[in-house]
């Protein structure tokens, strides 16, 4: 990105369908993008001043999923990806993540998540989206990813299947991304599931200093190269599970390669 | 072709009346409600759907095509009234049309079928069953009765059916569930939320109508035009005023100060989305719309503009008394 480009140069770029209010047919709207964007990349550049690799492998158009680690006990991670692809692609494009579905039913929250076009994690949507040529940011840990603790930082838990199913039904490429730093940033040393269930989302992460406030750790986002899958989407467990499992070692190679990397290089 | 059009009375009927009688049909229409000015060539029934008299202009008049408006989705009207008149109505209108030989009958429900959830996907396909009925159970009858016109399809194979789920109507006579909600200078919304709503312009829903009539689909149909917007964007660029209020707090207030009294699920509305994918009509029909969203909320404004502030009307009132002066 041109430094001297501002967020509001980019979002004017997004080749997205606004209509003369600034929304677009899904209700993102080109404000909140704009507000939550200037918020953004100054955490993406001055807070956590994230080392993005490899943002070339996302096609510039078309349908595409961004397919990756969670890393971090708050949506950190997620919001990293959606700025990079804003702040690093040319020409930028929208990440759209597929948000759990406690964040719908709360107040404030929902507003904003679906008017910067994070939507509930709906396989009809998500089709839908992809069949417009949309670029997907999908997690498939899902909350069970959110939820490592500090020593399992780096690891990978169980990958929910849907996504393949889509990528296959969609003919969808797949890029696989890393993310590292995320569980040194937000370094969750228990969760909350009773408190997480009176407040109405799945858990409350805990810290050493309580809140899951994010500390200025440099953060990295590794993408891969786009992996293709052929299929229609109906076929066995065992066959989606053996493509769900490549992607997961791909993930999984670029997070070994890169933990033992990561601090080199990082201006103090 | 004859054409009786059920609750010819409406905003959106009369449109329908006039398109499809400038095309070349004959068109009668029956309701309660009167249309004072309705030309000489459409003739109007005053007789209640659910009596005798209806019977006799299924008779007499042997409709081909029946396009059934006749339902209610005021929330003022509750109870068992609207469930006779919903429900008790579109059975009676489906017998008639069996018992005297219509050849289709075209049912003109609501897109609020779908229900509103949290977890309701953005653009409802026809095949997706109603949701959350339990919290709003005011909207019973009417789901009921699109689900009975849409049993006719199987029913009675030779009636051709069209269901039509239309989506909220705004335009210059002000009519139906959104323009009603956007008449006052204060609107209401639910503190923290903002959904989209879809409307199509009133004299689109009647071409859409008129389509659906002439084209005789078969089959059940969402039917939309532009994409939906936030209603605060539509609250705004009505020049009406949002006031966001908690859940808690607008439940005590609704039917007080002037806001619209609304059964408690209503307020769901407020909350979460109800879009509808319109693509199958489109494909069915060719239907395209005239009036995009900005000029539809224009063509609202242009006839309904916010309601001067009460103390402004007072100090006007002060001046021609000359209390005040100019």
């Amino acid at each position: 990105m041109k430094q001297s480009e501002s967020v509001k140069e980019r979002l004017e770029r997004l080749e997205l369908p606004f209509n003369a209010y600034g929304v677009d047919p899904y209700g993102v709207s080109k404000w909140h993008l704009r507000v939550i964007f200037e918020m953004m990349s100054f955490f993406y550049r001055s807070y956590f001043r994230v080392r993005c690799h490899g943002i070339e492998h996302i096609p510039a158009r078309g349908r595409a999923m961004v397919v990756g680690n969670h890393s971090g006990g708050v949506a950190v991670d997620g919001a990293m990806v959606v700025t990079s692809c804003l702040l690093e692609m040319e020409p930028p494009r929208l990440a759209q993540g597929m948000a759990e579905k406690f964040i719908a039913a709360t107040p404030v929250a929902s507003t904003w998540a679906s008017r910067c076009g994070q939507f509930p994690g709906l396989p009809e949507l998500a089709a839908r989206l992809l069949e417009e040529d949309r670029l997907l940011m999908i997690f498939p840990e899902g909350a069970r990813g959110t939820a490592k603790l500090y020593p399992q930082r780096y690891d990978l838990v169980d990958f929910g299947t849907g996504f393949m199913r889509l990528a296959l039904k969609t003919r969808t490429p797949i890029i696989p991304f890393g993310f590292l730093g995320g569980g040194a940033a937000i370094p969750t040393v228990a969760n909350l599931y009773g408190l997480g269930r009176a407040l109405g989302m799945p858990y409350v992460p805990v810290t050493p200093y309580v809140l899951p406030l994010p500390l200025p750790v440099p953060l990295e986002i590794h993408y891969g190269e786009p992996m293709v899958f052929e299929g229609t989407g109906n076929e066995e467990d065992t066959v989606i599970q053996g493509y769900v499992e490549q992607v997961k070692e791909r993930i999984a190679g670029i997070i070994e390669r890169r933990r033992h990397e990561r601090w080199k290089g990082v201006a103090s | 072709m004859r054409v009786l059009i059920l609750g010819i009375g409406g905003a959106v009927a009369r449109r329908v009346a006039l398109q499809l009688r400038d095309k070349g049909h004959t068109v009668s229409g029956i309701d309660t409600r009167p249309w004072e000015d309705a030309p000489a060539d459409i003739e109007v029934h005053d007789v209640d759907l659910r009596k005798r008299p209806a019977e006799d202009v299924f008779r007499t008049r042997r409709p081909e095509v029946v396009v059934h408006m006749a339902t209610v989705t005021s929330l003022r009207v509750q109870g068992e009234e609207r469930h006779r008149i919903n429900l008790g109505g579109t059975r009676v209108v489906f017998e008639h049309c069996r018992t005297y030989g219509v050849k289709h009958a075209v049912f003109v429900g609501r897109h609020t079928f779908y229900g509103a959830a949290p977890d309701s996907v953005l653009y409802h396909t026809e095949d997706e069953p109603p949701k959350e009925l339990a919290s709003f159970p005011e909207l019973a009858d009417l789901v009921a009765a699109d689900l009975y016109a849409s049993t006719a399809l199987w029913r009675y194979p030779e009636l051709t059916t069209s269901v039509l789920r239309v989506c909220y109507s705004l335009g210059p006579s002000a009519q139906g569930t959104l323009a009603t909600f956007l008449r006052g200078r204060r609107v209401p919304m639910v503190a923290g939320y903002d959904p989209l709503f879809q409307f199509l312009h009133e004299d689109d829903v009647a071409s859409a109508i008129a389509l659906a009539v002439e084209k005789r689909v078969r089959g059940v149909y969402n039917v939309a035009g532009p994409q939906p917007l936030p209603l605060s964007v539509i609250i705004r660029e009505a020049q009406r005023q949002p006031v966001p209020l908690p859940m808690m707090v607008l439940r005590q207030l609704i039917g007080r100060f002037g806001l619209p009294k609304l059964p408690p699920g209503a307020l769901y509305h407020l909350q979460y989305p109800i879009v509808v994918d319109a693509r199958a009509f489109k494909e069915a029909t060719g239907f395209t719309y005239r009036f995009d969203e900005v000029r539809t909320i224009e063509s609202f404004l242009a006839d309904h503009p916010p309601p001067r502030p009460r103390r402004e009307e007072l100090f006007d009132r002060l001046e021609a008394l000359g209390v005040l002066k100019q």
